[in-house]
């Protein structure tokens, strides 16, 4: 299974290569891909349908459990053949979508490397491997939301979006850490057998908070919904493959797959049910006023998405059954209504749904299209969504206390659901003709040839949903609950309650989408976004980051050199003082006071040029002083039979000099201006630094310095190092990768130095 | 600045021997006081002698490459030093010598190109902030 991730990648990474001159059939080649990968994973569908389990496990950093082990059991296949399936239509379409774009070829890699990363996320058994893939999904969906990205808006919700759900994946990963201390592995299947311990894990709380945080952010849900809707600014193609298919059911499928170790207990169950609950029915209630086609699909999307949570919330056989057949028939439907959303758009210039209407002549393909996606999402007969809404209803009405009350919320929601349905697949095609910016016709092929195609296997699927779903349905429920289901599925449960609340939804759905601009009329003055909107946190804390950021720039980094000084200073001579006093008998000096004559000459010199530096009234002086003690600095390394030292010392100096003289010439001319209460500070700061310097040599030179260190180097320098200078040896070869990460840093430094240098050239206007 | 006709003579015949005397710490470098770092310094420290007495753009004519060139040039060569450990099999970044003696130079190993590289990054670091300085004096 590796190597069909490293296919994947590979593929990505040559699409710009052939983009260009294989412009007119792209579609095609780039959908042999996903085929591939689809194929390969389908020839896999009985062994898996029959209860087997594939595992492959290749190492990748043994010592720290961090490998990639890849898992094949009926969930992640049912996961990967539809990320694979709906990548193949989506590829084929944007081939002719994104003909018009620029930088089309990128559009390809991010998309390749969206797609491979979502295999290998649902197919990953370590949980780190996990969460890379995890974390590559979040960032090409960053790149893919901000693909127009000179449009401001699409870099801001992009940004929104990898923040949101890079900020949930951060949380995922700590309660992956906390998983893993418990299990002692990063393996999920390790997890299996440890449900007790992990229930009674004094981290449970903490395990159960930080994995829903990274799947609530990932899979939109309340009150993280907000940047789904935002997230449209994708092309669409973006918009119908991760936006509504596949992406956002990562987070569902997190809950799922940690369902059989972390479930069963109450907060872990109530969290779920409720926030789907609030999901479904907020997001539904949020799409009222919408009028672009992408916003609506979007909103339906979220609700779909706070349905699912809601299921696994409830947790019983019938619900995860209801679960896996919604999965399903929702990634069918709305993957087409968001490409047929795309091919209005492409062929008429407009997204807004009162712009279009009586288009059935001109796009009679799309029509049909859009007619069966839309009758699976309303829940009609014998659409595979009928199925997955009858058993959603009947998992509702098995809760205990309020499954009357969860019944009602969820027929309110797919009523709404239902207006959006009519709004988007069927109000642009049926009524009076309008003109549209654009002369309406028919897409090409490659647009509509894998929405249709989409379209008819719902149908299928309702008519014989026991040969596509009901082999696998088993094996997946045993992944998320540890049981066979043992139920069948059947598209015509008879004439009983739950037909007749899909009846009423129906008939619901129908009012609300006749009464709705009086709706609107009426609730235009009750502003329920302004009430609570939770992307107003999102923006306040953000702007809270950006006003700290800058406001410790301005304390830490206000421009003054001085001032960088006194920080560097006293950080150091702080922390390094407070190690240092906290050694025993670090006080105890035991100095050598026996000093030469030109020790002794060479302090005086010393100290008569620091003298003459601080008080001269010329910054060359000044210099002149410097680089004076820096050359006797120099002397002293020479008598104490440092030769290395001095040379480097010597040449330095010089350069420094050099240096100082240049820059002194930009200077403004040498005015005395320090106030004496600054100097007094100054004063302070420097007799501190010197104080501390001069204990810290004192303390260095009376403790006893043999080292083994030193044998070594000196022993080992000719036979391993073949040089007899030490230190160069050392430098070059036994910390050789030292020294290069050093160099390395010169030369970034450098670079840094220039741009600093040009910025102010550019100021002047020069 | 200042243009002295006996600085301006001195220093085309100090910077030859200058640079001479640089090559040469840094080829004793293994074994005797010297090295890629002094060398590099002593090679930059002889264009600001020749800058100093001609003036920058003098320096630049005569240094003929950018010295950004040459910082990429230095950090490539102790990059690139590093990868005969790794084709030879050993640990990453281990010196790999030849078995012969080469007249002036000695013996030849890894640890020399790195070397070499580092004299070069750091002559060309030295010359590029002093030549950005000297530059916008214009």
């Amino acid at each position: 299974m590796l190597t069909l991730i490293l296919i994947g990648f590979a593929a990505s990474a040559i699409a710009p290569l052939i983009y260009k001159p294989l412009k007119n059939y792209f579609g095609w080649i780039a959908a042999s891909f996903p085929l591939y990968i689809f194929l390969s994973f389908l020839s896999k569908y009985n062994q898996i349908a029959s209860g087997n389990i594939i595992k492959e496990t290749i190492e990748w950093i043994p010592s720290l459990g961090i490998n990639f082990t890849f898992l094949l059991d009926g969930l992640s296949l049912t996961f990967v053949l539809i990320i694979t399936l709906i990548g193949v239509v989506v590829f084929l379409y944007a081939g002719a979508y994104m003909r018009g774009y620029e930088h089309a070829d990128r559009f390809f890699v991010y998309v390749g490397i969206f797609m491979t990363s979502m295999v290998g996320m649902v197919i990953s058994d370590n949980m780190m491997t996990l969460f890379v893939f995890w974390e590559l999904t979040s960032i090409s969906s960053y790149l893919l939301i901000g693909f127009n990205h000179h449009n401001e808006k699409s870099r801001k919700y992009a940004l929104q979006a990898l923040l949101v759900t890079g900020g949930g994946g951060l949380a995922l990963m700590a309660g992956f850490i906390l998983l893993s201390q418990i299990s002692g592995s990063f393996e999920i299947s390790a997890l299996y057998n440890l449900n007790e311990n992990i229930r009674n894990a004094s981290t449970y709380s903490a395990i159960v908070i930080l994995v829903l945080i990274g799947a609530f952010t990932k899979s939109a849900q309340f009150p993280f919904h907000f940047w789904l809707p935002n997230a449209m600014e994708a092309p669409t193609p973006v918009s119908a493959y991760l936006h509504s298919a596949t992406m956002v059911k990562a987070g569902i499928y997190i809950i799922a797959r940690m369902n059989h170790s972390l479930g069963g207990t109450a907060l872990w169950q109530d969290t779920i049910l409720i926030i789907g609950a609030i999901t479904m029915l907020f997001a539904a209630i949020l799409s009222y006023n919408q009028m672009d086609l992408k916003k609506l699909l979007a909103y339906s999307t979220l609700s779909v998405l706070g349905t699912l949570t809601m299921l696994l919330g409830i947790g019983s056989k019938l619900a995860i059954k209801a679960f896996f057949i919604y999965i399903i028939a929702h990634s069918l439907y709305k993957g087409t209504l968001f490409l047929v959303a795309g091919i209005l758009d492409h062929e008429t210039g407009t997204r807004d749904v009162s712009k279009l209407s009586g288009l059935r002549k001109y796009m009679p393909i799309t029509m049909v299209t859009a007619a069966f996606a839309s009758f699976s999402m309303m829940g009609i007969i014998p659409l595979v969504g009928f199925i997955g809404k009858e058993t959603v209803y009947s998992a509702i009405l098995e809760v205990d206390y309020w499954g009357l009350f969860l019944l009602a919320v969820a027929v309110i929601g797919n009523a709404l659901i239902v207006m959006i349905t009519i709004l988007v697949g069927f109000k642009p095609f049926w009524g009076k003709l309008i003109s549209t910016p654009k002369e309406p016709h028919e897409a090409p092929i490659k647009m509509w040839l894998g929405p249709l195609a989409l379209a008819v296997l719902g149908l299928l699927m309702g008519i014989f949903p026991n040969v596509f779903i009901g082999r696998l349905l088993d094996q997946s429920a045993i992944s998320i609950i540890s049981e066979k289901l043992e139920l069948t599925i059947k598209l015509w449960h008879g004439f009983n309650f739950v037909l007749l609340m899909s009846f009423v939804t129906l008939l619901l759905g129908i009012g609300i989408y006749f009464f709705r601009l009086k709706i609107l009329d009426i609730t235009h003055n009750f502003k329920l976004k302004k009430i609570f909107k939770p992307s107003e946190w999102y923006e306040f804390l953000l702007n809270g980051m950006m006003s700290f950021a800058k406001f410790q720039t301005k304390v830490l980094q206000n421009g003054y050199l001085r001032n960088y000084i006194i920080f560097i200073l006293v950080t150091a001579v702080t922390l390094a003082s407070f190690a240092l006093f906290r050694i025993e008998n670090a006080l105890k000096i035991t100095p050598d006071f026996s000093i030469t004559f030109y020790e002794g000459a060479i302090a005086l010199i010393i100290i008569i040029s620091t003298f003459f530096v601080i008080t001269s009234d010329s910054r060359l002086k000044s210099i002149v002083g410097i680089g004076v003690v820096g050359f006797v600095m120099g002397i002293i390394f020479i008598i104490h039979s440092a030769p290395d030292l001095a040379l480097t010392t010597f040449a330095i100096e010089t350069l420094t000099v050099i240096l100082f003289v240049l820059v002194l010439y930009k200077l403004p001319r040498y005015l005395k201006f320090s106030k004496p209460l600054s100097k007094l500070r100054d004063i302070i700061i420097a007799s501190g630094v010197g104080l501390f310097m001069t204990l810290m040599v004192l303390y260095i030179t009376s403790i006893d310095l043999t080292s083994e260190l030193k044998r070594f180097y000196t022993d080992t320098s000719v036979p391993g190092g073949k040089g007899r200078n030490v230190v160069n040896v050392i430098l070059v070869d036994f910390r050789a990768i030292d020294t290069l990460g050093e160099i390395t840093v010169l030369a970034i430094a450098a670079l840094g130095v220039y741009a600093l240098l040009k910025l102010k050239l550019d100021d002047r206007g020069e | 600045m200042m243009f002295s006709v006996i600085l301006s003579t001195a220093s085309r015949y100090l910077l030859p021997l200058l640079l001479i005397f640089s090559f040469f710490l840094l080829l004793r470098g293994h074994n005797e006081p010297g090295g890629g770092f002094v060398g590099g310094l002593v090679a930059a420290a002889a264009y600001a002698l020749y800058f100093i007495a001609n003036g920058v753009y003098e320096a630049e004519k005569l240094l003929k490459a950018e010295p950004i060139k040459i910082i990429s040039l230095g950090l490539l060569i102790a990059i690139l030093s590093t990868i005969p450990s790794i084709i030879i099999g050993q640990n990453f970044m281990t010196g790999v010598w030849l078995d012969i003696n080469f007249p002036v130079i000695g013996k030849i190993g890894t640890p020399l190109f790195f070397d070499v590289g580092v004299y070069l990054l750091v002559l060309g670091i030295t010359l590029k902030i002093i030549f950005s300085l000297a530059e916008e004096d214009k």
